[in-house]
């Protein structure tokens, strides 16, 4: 009898314990995560709301959270206004990085799973390199090769040639320039992504008798799908917020939204009005990306398996 | 045979881009060698005038000196803060969690142009006076996030056990996260500073709305290549680029250190 009733008193001790170490556990994470909150909350959300705020004000005036109108979106949403031109060739542009960058980089970041073996961290290590040089520099690299008796020209003149097309300040070389700079952020999500194929899943469709396409279409593509959604969004939503490319390659033959953000900003002095441009930005990519990331399992992506 | 052939292509794919992703780099230190004001290729003379030039300007040295002291701050700041943010994001299970993970991916995926005016009209209306130390806490905003991803990588391959086995032996909280936890995330944080530091020192956008009258390297070069281009351009941009080289090549072989003491 008196066992009987102190077994179960045993069990429960352990018990207790996992359960309060657990809830001590609860109390850790959260105080883990409030310095990085608090920095968010104080300079993230709280700038957005001040761009909330200035984007009711009364326009070309500085009078935020004391005037209300909502005049600076009627602005906007007048069909006679640029910005929509501006909006559509960011999204364009944004569209035609992703899909490029999708082609480029999938060969690259298979091989930096399954061909380059113990070479695979060096070559990471190239791709990362150039998010450490400032892209002003990178890009100017790109003005000195294309412009007239730059690298490419000279060179092709030296060779005793016409010399180089007349590609700098285009559409297309701002196109060039957004898939150069966005490369490793498709790259590296991709490469986390292809990561998540078990192999062994791979071979058995193969010992199964399943073709190479198949195999790509039906296994390694929908399980390596987390991954490459990441990149794509992630290079999209960069590409609609890009402004140095179409500066410094495209030479402003075209302006995209950003640039117009800046330009309500900086010359027409504008604030209202650059902030409730900055708003419809904010709300359509918050929104993409939003609706996105909760179709995601970071803890999977990242390692915890 | 067929996945050999495959194999060959990928390589030669992944090197062909490598080459595009350096080529404009090269172009860049090649023009800063050119002795004339103006670029032309082939370069006639080279010479080695325009480094010197950029070495012994006083404004050049305060710009790199603002530049130097934004990414330390930011390193400092952004390591202690994130450390603290992955284990919140990778090791704790907490309410709460699968939301912070997306709430810290926010300003990684928002267009740095845009968050940048946001926090200059965040400054304007609570009345701070923009200077390079607001850049330091603008920098903050974007790679406190990414030094978290970082280092929440390692955090993720880290055995909790260690730490309950430290607590069951008497350690308390503050000897367990110093005598174990720490040692065991120092190749990630480690991985994470040199993030920090980079990151910030190759920024532009952030820096450019909220420096105010002071200017880091990227503002200073924009600039000019906007108005007013001299070789120096080009000579700044490689020497920004070599020294970022540098510091990255020095801080991997510290890294490996790192991570074989942690593995030993």
């Amino acid at each position: 009898m008196a066992d009987l009733a102190i077994a179960p008193a045993r069990e429960a001790a352990p018990e207790s314990t996992a359960q309060l170490r657990h809830a001590r556990m609860l109390s850790v994470g959260a105080r883990c995560a409030l310095p990085v909150a608090l920095l968010l909350g104080i300079g993230f959300l709280a700038p957005l709301v001040a761009i909330f705020g200035y984007a009711f004000a009364t326009p070309r005036s500085f009078d935020v959270f004391t005037s209300f109108t909502l005049a600076n979106f009627a602005t906007l949403f007048d069909t006679t206004n640029t910005v929509w031109l501006s909006f559509f060739w960011s999204c364009g542009l944004a569209l035609l990085t992703v899909a490029i960058l999708a082609v480029i980089a999938y060969p690259i970041a298979y091989g930096l799973n399954l061909v380059f073996g113990r070479w695979s961290a060096l070559i990471s290590v190239f791709f990362v390199f150039p998010l450490f040089v400032s892209e002003n520099v990178r890009l100017y690299g790109w003005v000195l090769f294309f412009i007239k008796n730059g690298v490419l020209d000279g060179t092709l003149k030296w060779l005793g040639l016409s010399g180089g097309p007349e590609v700098l300040y285009t559409p297309g070389i701002t196109l060039f320039g957004m898939v150069y700079t966005y490369l490793p952020f498709m790259l590296f999500p991709m490469t986390l992504g292809l990561a998540l194929v078990p192999r062994d899943l791979v071979d058995a469709a193969r010992d199964l008798g399943a073709g190479r396409l198949f195999i790509w279409r039906e296994i390694e593509l929908p399980l390596a799908m987390p991954g490459i959604l990441i990149g794509m969004l992630l290079t999209f939503v960069l590409a609609i917020g890009a402004t140095a490319e179409a500066k410094i390659l495209g030479g402003q033959s075209i302006i995209v939204i950003s640039h117009d953000i800046e330009i309500a900003f900086t010359y027409s002095q504008n604030w209202p009005l650059g902030s409730a441009l900055a708003v419809l930005v904010t709300f359509f990519i918050g929104a993409l990306t939003l609706f996105a990331l909760s179709k995601l399992d970071l803890d999977r992506m990242l390692g915890r398996r | 045979m067929g996945h050999r052939r495959t194999n060959a292509a990928i390589w030669t794919w992944t090197l062909f881009v490598l080459v595009a992703i350096y080529l404009p780099i090269v172009c860049g230190a090649l023009a800063s060698f050119n002795k004339s004001r103006y670029f032309g290729f082939p370069i006639k003379t080279y010479s080695t005038e325009w480094w010197q030039k950029t070495l012994d300007s006083i404004e050049i040295g305060m710009i790199v000196k603002t530049s130097i002291s934004i990414a330390l701050l930011v390193t400092v700041f952004s390591v202690v803060i994130a450390t603290f943010g992955a284990l919140a994001f990778a090791r704790y299970e907490w309410k709460g969690r699968r939301f912070y993970q997306k709430l810290i991916l926010l300003p990684i995926f928002f267009p740095q142009p845009v968050l940048g005016l946001a926090m200059l009209l965040g400054f304007n209306a609570v009345g701070i006076q923009t200077s390079w130390m607001t850049a330091v806490f603008a920098h903050m905003i974007w790679i406190v996030p990414v030094v978290t991803l970082v280092i929440a990588i390692q955090v993720y391959g880290f055995d909790p056990s260690l730490e309950e086995a430290a607590y069951d032996l008497g350690c308390s909280r503050t000897q367990v996260f110093r005598e174990v936890t720490l040692p065991l995330l120092w190749p990630g944080i480690w991985s994470g500073m040199l993030f920090a530091f980079l990151l910030s020192w190759s920024n532009f956008p952030l820096s450019l709305y909220t420096t105010g009258a002071d200017s880091t390297i990227p503002e200073w070069l924009y600039a000019k290549m906007v108005a007013g281009y001299t070789p120096m351009v080009p000579a700044l941009g490689t020497m920004a680029t070599l020294g970022a080289a540098g510091l990255l090549l020095a801080g991997g072989l510290i890294g490996l250190l790192l991570r074989r003491r942690a593995a030993a």
